[in-house]
């Protein structure tokens, strides 16, 4: 482990998480500690759990074992609804935007609860200013990379301290997915922490500063970009079960 | 001039329908409950108005802002302990619910207040007075009172829903209540907040009944339960204002079937809505561009 330690305690702190899906085990004793101002980047294949695991800390999915501590608390138990409100925000996969409403309803939405901060709607318009003259446009006949700038929107407005980001490229070209990504440092820079799951490998690699993949539901890699080779992440992601990549 | 006398009744009374059906189509349309007490529901709202006057000897007029809101009280609760219970475990348990509660007020009704019917006297001389247009339209105050009512509740309802901060939670809600969740809005006080709603308005309603007819523990699934569903069809479901429209060519279809045959009066009624669900199941006032 780098120099992760020495900014103090970690903001978001999960142990030996087991989560079941009816019979089927999709996390087996997944553990992970988000230090702020982190990039945390979830990699692995279809399956491998990461959308659960990011969905469980968000409160969608109750763990069997295990647990979610964030700034010291125990969030286990908590409803989704008040994580959201003490600042665990996710932007979920497929944006799931209210399709009936405008543009700036959603966002309106995503400020009702929101924590005293830095973003309202006035700053997602900076972030995002071609939203000024369409905010009065139902989100449902919007592209995808505007719908998925929209979620982020309506995440922001909510002031998180951890902000979830499920499988942002999903479904968009891979032109939308740069200009999305690219508005990552701004979000970095007002201070929020990103745990992020995402599906293209060489996509995480660029932005995370600690990745962490998964293999059905185990651990499989941990560590900086730096630190891992890119054999090492084939292994971890494919699950070369080889055991020579110690 | 008869025939034209029966149209502006139906149209009257269609506002009545309207106000019965936009409850249960706010129900449906936010939580995808079927609330088969909802008539039933009125029929209590009635009869707690007839409490109230008893024990306050406040005017009729008086006694709507009370029972709306303890039927509002009333509906925040029921919802977030038994319909939310049921919704919880999947839609048909609403249904079962539902009709097992309609069930438990009707007999209760019967239990306590007998099963002779009741009104609400409306000894203002305002009220029981009428106006006449030409020598054979004579239309009562109350009927355009309760016409006008039945708009303006529909009017404030939309209102509320589109620009009032709850009213947008309600939306997002019956959007996508997880998103709504990962938002900080907690879904459950939400649908507590839609019910109280729905409850109040079928309290007016409930009132309405009385002050025009009777009130009787059978009325609500025998007529009322199914106006307001025959309405909320043709209107198009989860329209507002398709509930006004539904409940208006409701009137008037049962006006001028009573018209050609008073016995044809409910009949008349049912065929509109039969023709409605067979040349546009979509309902007259679809929503949205979907097809």
């Amino acid at each position: 482990m780098s120099n992760r330690t020495e900014s103090g305690a970690p903001l978001l702190e999960v142990r030996d998480l087991v989560v079941y899906h009816g019979q089927l085990q999709a996390l087996s004793g997944i553990s992970l500690e988000v230090y702020p101002g982190e990039v945390y980047a979830l990699i692995g294949a279809n399956g491998a759990g990461k959308s659960t695991l990011l969905r469980t800390i968000a409160g969608l999915h109750h763990p069997s074992a295990g647990t979610i501590s964030y700034q010291g608390k125990d969030v286990t138990g908590l409803r989704p609804e008040k994580r959201a409100a003490a600042g665990i925000v996710m932007v979920p996969e497929g944006r799931r935007l209210f399709g009936s409403l405008s543009l700036e309803e959603n966002l309106k939405v995503g400020a009702s609860y929101a924590r005293q901060g830095p973003w309202d709607t006035g700053r997602v318009l900076e972030l995002f200013p071609w939203m000024k003259e369409r905010r009065g446009q139902k989100t449902a006949q919007m592209s995808g990379g505007e719908q998925q700038s929209v979620a982020i929107g309506r995440a922001l407005v909510a002031n998180p301290r951890v902000l979830l980001l499920d499988e942002l490229s999903l479904g968009l070209a891979p032109v939308i997915v740069q200009r999305i990504y690219a508005m990552l440092p701004q979000i970095l820079q007002s201070g929020i922490t990103v745990l992020l799951v995402e599906q293209d490998v060489s996509q995480a690699l660029r932005v995370a500063t600690h990745l962490q993949c998964l293999l059905e539901g185990h651990t499989t890699l941990e560590g900086t970009p730096a630190e891992v080779t890119r054999e090492q992440v084939e292994a971890a992601y494919f699950g070369a079960a080889d055991g020579s990549n110690a | 001039m008869a025939w034209v006398n029966a149209i502006i009744q139906g149209v009257l009374i269609g506002g009545l329908y309207a106000l019965f059906a936009c409850g249960l189509s706010l129900l449906f349309g936010v939580m995808k409950v079927v609330n088969l007490a909802h008539g039933d529901l009125a029929v209590v709202a009635g009869y707690i108005g007839v409490g109230v006057i008893a024990i306050s000897h406040m005017p009729v007029l008086w006694s709507i802002p009370v029972v709306v809101v303890l039927m509002a009280i009333i509906g925040y609760i029921l919802q977030r302990s038994l319909l939310q219970a049921a919704i919880t475990r999947g839609e048909l348990t609403t249904l079962i619910v539902t009709f097992g509660l309609s069930i438990i007020i009707e007999n209760g009704l019967q239990q306590f207040f007998t099963a002779n019917s009741r009104g609400l006297g409306v000894g203002d001389s305002f009220i029981t007075a009428s106006f006449s247009l030409g020598s054979q339209i004579t239309i009562a105050w109350l009927s355009l009172g309760i016409f006008v009512l039945a708009v303006v509740v529909l009017l404030g309802l939309q209102q509320y829903l589109s620009f009032s901060k709850y009213g947008r939670l309600i939306r997002a809600v019956a959007d996508d209540r997880e998103a709504a969740q990962l938002s900080g809005a907690d879904y459950r006080h939400v649908f507590g907040i839609a019910a109280a709603i729905a409850f109040g308005t079928v309290a007016i309603a409930g009132i309405c009944e009385g002050m025009v007819t009777t009130i009787s523990p059978t009325l609500g699934t025998d007529t009322i339960l199914l106006f307001a569903f025959c309405a909320v069809v043709i209107g198009g479901l989860g329209s507002l204002w398709g509930t006004l429209v539904g409940g208006v060519v409701l009137g008037v279809a049962q006006a001028i079937g009573a018209q050609i045959n008073p016995s044809y009066e409910t009949l008349a009624g049912y065929a509109v809505f039969l023709l409605v669900l067979v040349v546009r199941p979509q309902g007259l006032v679809s929503q949205g561009t979907a097809s």
